[in-house]
């Protein structure tokens, strides 16, 4: 089909009168043509004008009053140590939003209720016209382009075109080049996604008081939420102070979880059967798949689930997906006991943890 | 009607109003445009035409729900701080006093307890955000289940598509802002997300994030994002819908008078200035009355970001919900090292590859019909959803794809909600994903047709009048009462479809035709998408059946009136013209 087939679709508007029923004969039925405008309670009877009138004039009072009462609200309540005082919100936000609110909603019931009921109501036509112009129009619009495109005479001297074209597209170079130090100098350096702040013999404390962890006090059943003690620096342990971006991105990626279980429930991994001690066993808290913390654990199956997208990671077996989204076991960070029988990493995290990214296995 | 109308108030006369001698607004108009030139373009403009639906509206309110959040977004932007540095908080919420945050949590925290109307402003900016993209969506379904993104309206139909695209990402950078737990948490699956993109994906997070994640660029370069970048462009693209759709004139549906070539409605001065204009407020007021009585994203109960720490039953925002649910019903162990490479295939799918191929889907949707139907006429009636029936069955599978992937992102809540085994929920919603939407554009399209054989009915025989008549033999028999004629011709005011045929495979000596492979596959899907429709009735059939029902009442020739049930009550109806259609 084009547009040839259909002239009836691209005639002047002018013989489409909506009022004159239209006689194709495919119709199986005519157009009867627009209805009869009908009077409206308010254009005939002059008691409903005044009475829409009045009731326009009044919701337009009452946001006015509405109004005056959100600055009477404002000065009248208090916002701070009381702020949940009233319907668990604060009395400040609630009645600045209800008084508002109000305000707004009676303008526009107003507004509406007067286009409803006292402006006119008929309905008008108007005719379309076709979305593209005329063809002379288009016919002048080549016409154009081609004397411009002559005239330039870029199509006759490709040397000129092509080295103009290729000017401009190199700039695409500079304004790529300009983004390189979104990230400054060794910021980039993605082989940090390789390692951890986790140093041989570095004590695993608790990750909120910073506490060591005795091998003896860890029951079989708990789960541990810990961090490298180096997030903790004091003079006594030495480590140096973090500070900003740094301390942020070690904190992301140096958080564990240790558990303690039957020793006869672990299966363990192949080169990991000196990782543990007694039982106590410790993985990477971030999850492999998208880098949430995992924290659900359930204790008599020894499954631990992220809330993000329910990973879930079966700790007894060196914590392999059992169920989710995730590809890869928790990294397990090796551990053991120092002298006075605090637990301390063998090293760091023998592989990236976190979200798998491109580069991961070359490094 | 019988009304005296020569009482007519004055504002509603039928003919135009003239132009009195010009008063200061007058002499205004004229300074303005020996300077601007503007009256041309205003003479026709300032009583344009625009039809009236209420399914017309919902742009209406992605667009008034854009201009809130413009307004309540400055007003946060006079107090909230984009920085990641460390302090700690001394304001007023008691329970987070002491407590080491970043600086753009310690200032929302500042706006929702010691800003007067500060927290107000904040849930109204993010419930209007809500509505904003609810609204685009529902407005969206609207277009596509009415065909008004057929030609001339294509481009207009990608425009609306990004805007949508752009509004999710706008929800997301503006989420993201408070810098509290459950915000940095989606940060941070934002950042696996770029690192699973292949090749450049970990350069791209570093240098996103100033270096390893989360660093202390990110919330600032998301603000200038949220606050300048992505509005500007919103603006810019809701500024080019609007003039094409004052360009093209709005849609309508067809009715008595109401044709392909006309657009009959409300001038926009003054009814649709008012009505539009009182509608901007009546949105403005329910965001104001949802901000101060309904809470939203209390950042003071999740408490500061922490990398190290996750709340249970963690959800994006409502809109980020497919694609996370999509995530979460990937098989486990999809992940595979090639030349040493790792690609990420649960991560590369549901989020770097479907929600892109879904917005490709969705621009291409009308290009994709025009082609299959070979119709390249302008087209300005809407078409009830049933009149296309294909079409409709498609949007509500892509719907159904939407609704199964969205359910599938709140698995944790449904399983707690009923009781049930998170598992047995992904693994049902592994196989509904791909079953759902084809059960649902199989029932669909059969019920669309279904409707479409109701109103041939009514067009041929009446509408079931629920009178239940006995004749003389005993016979039970329903009465059918015929419809108005405004209702039979709005029914009938809609296209024949015609099924796209290749007119030859050969030419004359026996060379097969240019591009016949794909026009023969234009063939097969223009038969597949109309071929079970229900045309409208012919005239030779209406009269057919008009006949056989003045044969009918013939029979019933032995009273005065025919039976209608209401021998017994004064409701009996003058004029079949005048009876309601009524609704089945």
């Amino acid at each position: 089909m084009s547009n040839e087939d259909h002239p009836s679709d691209h005639v002047p508007a002018t013989t489409h009168d909506s009022h004159v029923p239209s006689h194709r004969e495919s119709e199986p039925i005519p157009d009867p043509g627009l209805p009869p405008h009908e009077w409206r309670p308010t254009d005939v009877d002059p008691k409903a004008e005044k009475r829409a009138e009045r009731q326009i004039a009044a919701l337009f009072i009452a946001a006015m009053v509405s109004a005056v009462l959100f600055v009477v609200a404002y000065f009248s309540f208090s916002v701070g140590d009381s702020w949940d005082t009233f319907a668990g919100m604060g009395a400040s936000t609630v009645s600045l939003g209800v008084t508002l609110g109000m305000s707004l909603l009676l303008i526009g019931i107003g507004i509406i209720h007067l286009a409803r009921k006292l402006m006119a109501d008929h309905e008008m036509v108007e005719m379309r016209h076709p979305a593209a112009s005329p063809q002379e129009d288009r016919d002048a619009t080549i016409q154009a382009l081609n004397d411009g495109l002559d005239e330039a005479g870029i199509g006759r001297r490709p040397l000129v075109r092509n080295t103009m074209l290729g000017a401009v597209g190199i700039l695409g170079l500079p304004a790529v080049v300009l983004l390189r130090d979104l990230a400054p100098g060794d910021t980039l350096d993605i082989s940090k996604l390789a390692h951890t702040i986790w140093e041989p013999d570095m004590r695993l404390v608790r990750d909120v008081v910073g506490t060591p962890i005795l091998a003896s006090e860890v029951e079989v059943g708990d789960l541990i939420n810990a961090a490298p003690e180096a997030m903790f620096p004091t003079e006594e342990n030495g480590y140096p102070e973090l500070e900003g971006a740094e301390e942020q991105s070690e904190k992301a990626k140096g958080a564990i979880i240790i558990v303690r279980m039957d020793p006869d429930d672990i299966t363990p991994a192949k080169g990991r059967e000196k990782w543990t001690v007694d039982g106590i066993i410790c993985y990477s808290k971030i999850c492999t798949h998208v880098g949430c913390p995992i924290s659900l654990y359930e204790r008599t199956t020894h499954h631990v689930l992220c809330p993000c997208h329910q990973s879930t990671f079966d700790l007894a077996d060196a914590a392999k997906v059992v169920f989710g989204p995730a590809a890869r076991p928790l990294p397990q960070l090796p551990i053991k006991v120092d002298g006075e029988g605090y637990l301390v990493a063998q090293s760091d995290f023998t592989e990236p943890i976190g979200a798998s990214y491109w580069e991961r296995e070359k490094q | 009607m019988s009304v005296d109308t020569s009482k007519v108030a004055t504002s509603n006369r039928t003919d135009a109003a003239t132009a009195s001698k010009p008063g200061p607004a007058g002499s205004l108009a004229s300074w303005a445009d020996d300077r601007l030139g503007l009256a041309t373009a205003m003479k026709k403009n300032l009583r344009k035409v625009f039809p009236d639906h209420w399914s017309f509206m919902l742009g209406e309110i992605a667009l008034w729900s854009f201009v809130v959040l413009l307004l309540t977004g400055v007003f946060l932007t006079l107090w909230f701080n984009p920085s990641m540095g460390h302090v700690t908080y001394e304001g007023s919420y008691d329970q987070l006093r002491g407590i080491g945050m970043s600086e753009s949590m310690a200032s929302t925290l500042h706006i929702s307890f010691d800003v007067r109307g500060g927290l107000l402003m904040r849930q109204m900016h993010h419930w209007a955000a809500m509505i904003f993209i609810a609204s685009m969506m529902v407005h969206l379904l609207r277009v596509a289940f009415t065909g008004a993104y057929r030609k001339p309206r294509e481009l207009n139909w990608v425009i609306g598509c990004i805007l949508l695209l752009l509004g999710t990402l706008e929800g997301f950078t503006g989420y993201s802002l408070p810098d509290d737990l459950l915000s940095g948490t989606g940060v941070r699956a934002a950042d696996g997300f770029l690192k699973a993109t292949p090749v450049a994906g970990t350069y791209m997070s570093f240098l996103l994030f100033g270096g390893e994640f989360p660093g202390e660029s990110i919330i600032p370069r998301l603000y200038i994002v949220h606050v300048l970048l992505i509005p500007g462009i919103l603006l810019a693209l809701i500024a080019a819908h609007m003039l094409l759709l004052v360009y093209h004139k709005h849609t309508q549906w067809p009715g008595p008078g109401r044709t392909e070539q006309n657009v009959v409605g409300f001038p926009m001065l003054p009814v649709y200035a008012a009505k539009a204009g009182g509608f901007f407020f009546m949105v403005f007021g329910v965001i104001a009355l949802m901000g101060g009585l309904l809470s939203i994203n209390p950042v003071w109960k999740f408490g500061p970001y922490d990398p190290t720490k996750v709340t249970a039953g963690s959800q994006p925002d409502w809109y980020m919900g497919w694609p996370d649910g999509l995530l979460r019903i990937m098989p486990s162990h999809m992940e595979s090292v090639i030349f040493g490479y790792t690609i990420s295939w649960n991560v590369l799918i549901p989020i770097l590859l479907v929600p892109p191929l879904m917005l490709t889907v969705l621009i291409v949707l009308p290009f994709l019909e025009g082609w299959i139907t070979g119709d390249k006429r302008d087209h300005h009636l809407l078409q009830r959803p049933r009149n296309a029936p294909t079409r409709t069955a498609v949007m509500v599978a892509l719907m159904t794809f939407y609704g199964l992937a969205w359910a599938a992102g709140g698995n944790d809540i449904i399983a707690i909600k009923l009781h049930a085994s998170i598992n047995q929920i992904t693994y049902f919603m592994r196989g509904a994903i791909f079953i759902g939407p084809v059960i649902a554009f199989w029932i669909t399209r059969r019920w669309c047709i279904s409707l479409q054989r109701h109103d041939n009915e009514k067009l041929l025989h009446g509408y079931e009048t629920g009178i239940i008549t006995r004749s003389v033999e005993g016979q039970y028999a329903e009465r059918h009462l015929p419809i108005s004629g405004t209702s039979a011709y709005t029914l009938t005011a809609r296209d024949r479809d015609e099924i796209y045929s290749v007119d030859g495979d050969t030419d004359a000596a026996g060379v097969a035709a240019p591009n016949s492979r794909s026009e023969k596959l234009r063939a097969r899907l223009s038969s597949w998408m109309y071929q079970h429709n229900v045309q409208k009735p012919t005239r030779a059939e209406l009269e057919e059946a008009h006949h056989h029902a003045e044969h009918e009442a013939e029979l019933q020739s032995g009273l005065d009136h025919p039976v209608d049930g209401h021998q017994f009550d004064d409701h009996r109806l003058r004029d079949t013209d005048e009876v309601p259609l009524r609704d089945h």
